[in-house]
């Protein structure tokens, strides 16, 4: 046997944007095996038995209850999925650790509480504590028995972190740091034991800290929050709290590493919870749509109902479409054996990744709550029927793990990054593209029988529509590339909508492949549906941005090329949609 | 004590069922499947008398390549091993030759308990169990709802009509068929999951069935017809139709 790898072949990340794929090339939810189905089974079941009946106690603040949770998450083993089997966890790949995230988000509130306690709570540790640090808490947050929360926030530094004011210095015998200063919005701050804390060490070195709770360590009440008001939300005071060297995470002033990378992690963790909640929140709108008549039929059998339910359904399918082709991106490039700093390099690869889909769940998850409360009508006003909090609950989604600006600023800006340390081959493509704008090849007419073609045409236009965009910015700003926001909005939206096309094309390729095309025209009437509107959209966006930069004949030869890579003709997008909302209609529930 | 369990995997209760095009059994195509209710109580109660009293869990299941769920998910639960009777078509099969098949299948095994769910949610024929434990040999008790494996003899408290039971002592091996929301299901852990991949499932080709039993043939299926009919009681007389009405709530109606 050869000696074994820590990494397999990379893909390497944001190369779908300059290379094709195969759908075989991809992991899809299709390809879960028996245990993945398992897992999602005990989450779920977990989740609609022991969880969703106590959510009003949580929101009465019962913290006790969060814990005694917790502890029965624990001994499913839904906290330690991933964690190393040495430290108490199950050692199982990406993918599962999507698929519980993904059942999780049935109860928003806890999956916020989960989310701290087996993501950005548990994590640092694990990717940059120290062998005592993990020996010590990791078993015992795997289990449930220690809560945990992490601490980087501020009041007066949100998305800009590294402006935090808290310190820490290191005490006179060298044993232990001691730490001061306050952080705000910190999930189970109330009733957390560990903390997961950043502060300065002598005024600037921004690091990061285990700390236990203790005198001096305080929080202040739980906020009233809009939504997720079963999960607990406090200010944190720290006093000169004390915490020993083996809490040190990682190196002094390297801080900001940690909290970055556990964001990658925390973002796609977050984009499966928004998919699992989207699916419960499709399955109880249809069921709503099925009993409640008006005009003597169920609202269901109307055209304006059905098309919300078609689009509910599409976003829902295909944000999971780009979920787990990334987490099967991250596992295929591990081996069994991977060490956790082999993993974290991995999930920093696929970083521009991450916050696509955590831009785009969290987004398909607040349309899809605003047509839930829609499709309830009057009822999805009322306190006492699900969408109102369904609604509530989703809006915290799109600020919280970085706010859905930064996150799409991130995008092309992690890419530019990576395309200049030579990671991603970005320029020779975009120079290779400016060509073909100058220079029109001729369009081939060629029909190409295979299924979805012309959508992947449309898509691999896209790209190009992308790196024209991002090219031309590039070019044009430079270095100062990162203080144009505006059109960085913009050419994140046409990255954003590029990979979810792909993603759901390759994935319903796969499904003609495996099912025949007949079993599969329900995912083709999806992303010809999604591909028809996404198109609209990256049009949209390129024209605004393209004209935003540059004038006169340049203009003219970018929009022309742009209406070229964009030409496409209309699908009957009304009768798609019919047919997909029928197939939930028929099944009562989310049937994809 | 080694105990067998028969597990039968049936349609989700809440699957929107539609008639398959012949109109000879449900469309399947579409359909999620699930563990038969009763049968995940016996599951249940197998692995709490082997926590009190040591010994083995064997799932036995019989249905087609589809049914392994059932038996992954069985072995996640705790089961030690299982027996998988590899059998597609099991509609046409009447209890009788379904209990012949399972006989053969477990007879090796010499448990000293055998226990089923008192019925399948899709049949509901109630028989599979009772001819089993005929065909083995052993004594059985229906609807079970409390096992003590403690002593030389099996105490089992079983649910009569109208709120009575009854506790009854058999001797050892027996079979039991177990009722549903006798106990709190346990989760399959991601631990136990992952241990049941190690797990054995030992496949089966299903015996030759006797020429000579008797067969069935399901000729239609169809959904109960829906229909309004007023009867008018009494005939005039208000005492005859106060009567009747009474009889027909006892009887037909049985809301008393």
């Amino acid at each position: 046997m050869s000696a074994v790898a820590d990494e397999k072949k990379i893909v390497a990340g944001g190369s779908f944007l300059i290379e094709e794929r195969a759908p075989a090339e991809i992991f899809t939810p299709e390809d879960f095996t028996e245990e993945h189905r398992m897992i999602g089974e005990t989450t779920r079941e977990f989740m609609d038995k022991e969880v969703r009946p106590r959510e009003p106690e949580l929101e009465q603040h019962r913290w006790d209850i969060s814990r005694e949770l917790l502890r029965h998450a624990g001994e499913l083993g839904l906290i330690g999925a991933t964690v190393p089997e040495e430290y108490g966890g199950l050692g199982l790949d990406q993918v599962s650790g999507g698929i519980v995230g993904e059942h999780l988000g049935r109860s928003a509130s806890f999956a916020t509480t989960m989310g701290a306690q087996s993501g950005i709570g548990l994590l640092p540790i694990l990717f940059y504590g120290t062998e005592a640090a993990k020996k010590k808490y990791l078993p015992k947050i795997a289990s449930g028995e220690l809560v945990t929360a992490y601490a980087l926030t501020e009041a007066g530094s949100g998305s800009d972190a590294l402006a935090a004011k808290a310190t820490a210095r290191l005490s006179e015998d060298g044993t232990h740091y001691v730490l001061n200063g306050e952080k705000m919005w910190i999930t189970n701050g109330g009733f957390a034991d560990v903390f997961v804390v950043f502060a300065k060490v002598d005024g600037d070195k921004f690091t990061g800290f285990v700390v236990e709770r203790q005198e001096g360590l305080t929080n202040g009440a739980d906020e009233h929050k809009m939504g997720i008001k079963g999960s607990s939300t406090t200010a944190l005071i720290l006093s000169d709290v004390k915490t020993p060297v083996e809490n040190l995470l990682g190196e002094v002033g390297k801080g900001h590493k940690i909290a970055f990378n556990i964001l990658n992690i925390g973002r796609f963790k977050l984009g499966a919870m928004c998919g699992g909640g989207m699916k419960l929140m499709v399955s109880e709108s249809v069921r709503y749509a099925n009993e409640r008549h008006q005009f003597g039929k169920p609202i269901s059998s109307f055209g304006a109902i059905k098309h919300k339910l078609a689009e509910m359904s599409i976003k829902t399918w295909v944000g999971e479409s780009m979920i787990y082709r990334t987490l099967g991106l991250i596992d295929s490039s591990l081996t069994d054996t991977a060490t956790p700093e082999a993993k974290l390099r991995a999930i920093e690869e696929y970083a521009a990744e991450c916050s696509i889909i955590k831009v785009a769940l969290s987004e398909y998850c607040g349309f899809t709550a605003d047509e839930m409360v829609q499709i309830y009508g009057g009822y999805g006003y009322s306190a006492d029927y699900p969408a109102e909090a369904a609604y509530r609950d989703a809006r915290i989604n799109r600020i919280f793990e970085g706010t859905n600006e930064i996150n799409r600023m991130l995008i092309p800006g992690m890419l530019m990054k990576r395309a200049i340390s030579g990671q991603l081959a970005l320029l020779p493509a975009a120079q290779k593209l400016m060509e073909e704008v100058l220079s029109p090849a001729l369009q081939s007419f060629d029909e190409d029988e295979e299924p979805l073609a012309a959508e992947m045409k449309l898509a691999q236009n896209a790209k190009k529509v992308a790196l024209m965009t991002l090219g031309t910015a590039a070019q044009k700003y430079m270095t100062k590339l990162a203080d144009q926001q505006e059109i960085l909005l913009g050419v994140a939206d046409i990255i954003i909508d590029t990979y979810a096309m792909e993603s759901a094309i390759l994935r319903a390729q796969k499904l003609v492949a495996s099912q025949g095309e007949e079993k599969a025209a329900r995912y083709l009437d999806m992303v010809r549906v999604f591909t028809n509107d996404a198109v609209e959209r990256v049009e949209t966006s390129a024209r605004n941005v393209l004209a935003a930069m540059s004038e006169g004949d340049e203009l003219r030869t970018l929009l022309a090329a742009l209406r070229r890579f964009v030409k496409r003709t209309p699908s009957n997008t009304v009768a798609a949609r019919q047919r997909v909302a029928e197939v939930v209609i028929q099944a009562n529930r989310y049937a994809y | 004590m080694k105990i067998i369990v028969l597990m039968k995997q049936v349609a989700n209760k809440d699957a929107i069922l539609r008639i398959n095009r012949d109109a000879t059994w449900i469309e399947e195509g579409d359909l999620s499947f699930e563990v038969n209710e009763s049968d995940g109580y016996a599951l249940e109660e197998s692995l709490r008398l082997k926590e009190k009293h040591g010994g083995e869990v064997v799932v036995c299941t019989m249905g087609a390549q589809r049914a392994k769920s059932v038996i992954k998910d069985a072995l996640a639960r705790g089961a030690d091993r299982a027996i998988h009777v590899v059998k597609d078509d099991l509609l046409n099969l009447t209890p009788y030759a379904g209990a012949k098949i399972l006989a053969e299948a477990i007879r090796g095994e010499q448990p000293d308990l055998v226990m089923t769910g008192l019925q399948s949610d899709d049949n509901g024929f109630a028989q599979t169990g009772v001819i089993l434990a005929e065909l083995l040999g052993l004594p059985h008790a229906t609807i079970v709802i409390e096992v003590d494996a403690s002593g030389e003899q099996l105490r089992v408290k079983r649910e009569l009509e109208s709120g009575w039971y009854q506790w009854y002592t058999m001797p050892k091996p027996a079979l039991l068929t177990i009722q549903s929301g006798i106990s709190q299901i346990r989760y399959a852990t991601l631990k136990g999951i992952m241990a049941a991949k190690k797990k054995e499932i030992k496949e089966v080709a299903p015996a030759a069935t006797d020429p000579a039993a008797p067969s069935q043939r399901v000729t239609k299926v169809y959904f109960p017809q829906k229909t309004k009919q007023t009867q008018f009681l009494g005939d005039g007389n208000a005492k005859a139709g106060a009567a009747q009405l009474a009889e027909k709530l006892r009887s037909e109606a049985r809301v008393f």
